[in-house]
């Protein structure tokens, strides 16, 4: 019983042993499997992946329209206060005055790329763009104003 | 054409021999001349192949966890190791003020110099050979061992809890582990009846060892494998350096050039024992040939021996380095667990087995 116990144990451990070894031979032999990427020359080719967050945009159409409405939920959801929205009453063809976004700041040196303002916009008017190079050599810089100037909101966004 | 073929290290070793012999009259003269060049080029030697080492342990490192590795400096990275030596050589080689200052400096060079020793007996190509002395393999094993004094020395003249931790751990670790890999050494001197290098490579005329042994040869091979990677404190028996728990073990202290000795010394061990292996268990120099197969071995025959001997020892190298690459580092209960309780058992059985199989006759 020890002795079956004891080249068991020998088994096992040379069986799995070699299994990692066998691992690492394939990745020796197969250079493909390598996902490192010599960033700086590749930079003309380089995609980045779907998921990634690199920093807010607020997308315009080719009317310079944007679908924002200004109800301020994304600077609810951020939890370190990185969007400043502020807003102003635009009159309405029909008389009436509505709320509107007069600049939407963005503080990319205080965002942490948690995607919880996108998540909390009704209306899909911001996203997360795929850029990441981001250093400036002045904090002014990394302030960013999203809606473009002269820009109003799209038709039928409530 | 002709005369190029004829050219072999051991002609140009014999050739400087006998042209040192005529041109200095004293005789003592002249082996203090041929013992100065001979230190010299294995100086030339070693220090160029831990250069390559280094580079090779990068590289394979790097595409066993899929990355790339060095590739800025140089072709494909290839002078990322001069850089990182001519890094070593500005820095300042700082002796810690309460450290005993002698010992300090004393125990890299003694780990260098038992490498060098070490590397003596070993034949690097036909009839090309330091020194061959009637008892080489015990010569290396107890060279070798000699080590773990440096290490010891490191560790405690450092003043530092951690060097001292891993300076007692890698004690404990090559004093067991020289067990096996004496009885695995042991179980070839039996087949060979000689524990001359030469002796051993000429007896493999044959055939390697490894094929003319069955298992029992293959099982102390295996094992001589582990417990050298064991002794020459690498992962994943590096718990005399542990980064994660000890920072850097007994050379926490060490910077500049006495740290580089250190590294110098890790290559040189690793090369060695390589080289041991390959030329004990794998045939040394010796081409490989197939029973009668006579075109198949006359072609291999072509090929110089010292590139069949550097060809054995860097496949040996690379599979050691893919244990440091592959496998965890172990604890050190599981350490002594292995050599006791596995390792020596077994390879007592096996020399018992390789014995009945030597007297029996029952090897190729």
């Amino acid at each position: 019983m020890f002795l079956k116990e004891y080249f068991g144990t020998i088994y096992k451990t040379v069986k799995s042993l070699l299994t990692g070894m066998k691992l690492t031979g394939y990745y020796f032999t197969h250079p493909k499997e390598i996902q490192t990427e010599e960033y700086p020359d590749n930079r003309a080719t380089l995609t980045m992946f779907d998921r990634f967050k690199g920093e807010v945009v607020m997308p315009h159409d080719e009317n310079n329209e944007h679908r924002c409405t200004g109800c301020q939920a994304c600077e609810i959801a951020c939890p370190n206060g990185t969007i400043k929205i502020i807003t102003k009453q635009e009159l309405q063809p029909d008389g009436k005055k509505k709320k509107a976004i007069d600049t939407f700041v963005y503080h990319l040196e205080l965002c942490t790329m948690c995607n919880l303002c996108v998540v909390a916009c009704p209306s899909d008017a911001i996203k997360m763009a795929q850029t990441f190079e981001h250093s400036v050599y002045d904090k002014k810089q990394l302030k960013k104003v999203l809606n473009n100037p002269g820009s109003k909101i799209m038709e039928g966004v409530e | 054409m002709n005369l190029f073929l004829t050219i072999s290290f051991s002609s140009i070793a014999s050739g400087l021999h006998n042209w040192l012999g005529t041109t200095i009259q004293s005789h003592m003269l002249a082996m203090v001349t041929e013992m100065v060049i001979a230190g010299l080029c294995l100086l030339v030697f070693l220090v160029p192949l831990c250069f390559v080492l280094g580079y090779m342990e990068r590289k394979v490192a790097a595409f066993m966890q899929i990355r790339l590795g060095p590739n800025r400096v140089g072709p494909k990275g290839t002078l990322q190791i001069v850089a990182d030596t001519v890094k070593l050589l500005f820095k300042e080689g700082l002796t810690p003020n309460a450290s005993d200052k002698f010992l300090f400096n004393l125990a890299p060079v003694i780990l260098v110099v038992t490498c060098m020793l070490a590397i003596a007996p070993i034949a690097f190509a036909r009839d090309f050979q330091i020194w061959d002395l009637s008892i080489g393999v015990l010569y290396v094993s107890s060279i070798s061992s000699i080590a773990v004094i440096g290490i010891l020395m490191a560790g405690w003249s450092s003043y530092n809890k951690y060097s001292l931790l891993g300076a007692m751990r890698s004690g404990a670790q090559i004093v067991s582990y020289e067990l096996s890999v004496g009885l695995s050494l042991i179980s070839i001197v039996i087949l060979t009846g000689s524990l001359r290098m030469s002796d051993i490579v000429m007896s493999q005329e044959t055939g390697w060892w490894i094929f003319r042994g069955h298992i029992p040869i293959i099982i102390s091979f295996v094992i001589f494998l582990i417990a050298s990677t064991a002794e020459i404190n690498r992962a994943p028996f590096d718990l005399a350096e542990a980064e994660q728990e000890l920072t850097a073990g007994f050379h926490t202290e060490y910077s500049g050039m006495k740290f580089a000795m250190f590294l110098l010394a890790e290559y040189i061990n690793l090369f060695i024992v390589s080289a041991i292996a390959a030329t004990l268990f794998l045939g040394g120099w010796m081409p490989f040939h197939i029973g009668h197969w006579e075109a198949f071995n006359h072609i291999m025959d072509f090929i110089p021996s010292s590139l069949w001997f550097l060809g054995k020892t860097f496949a040996i190298i690379f599979i050691i380095m893919q244990f440091r690459w592959t496998f965890p580092r172990m604890r050190v209960d599981q350490l002594l667990t292995l050599e006791w309780k596995y390792l020596l058992p077994i390879s007592m059985v096996n020399t018992i087995l390789v014995t009945v199989m030597a007297i029996m006759g029952w090897h190729f």
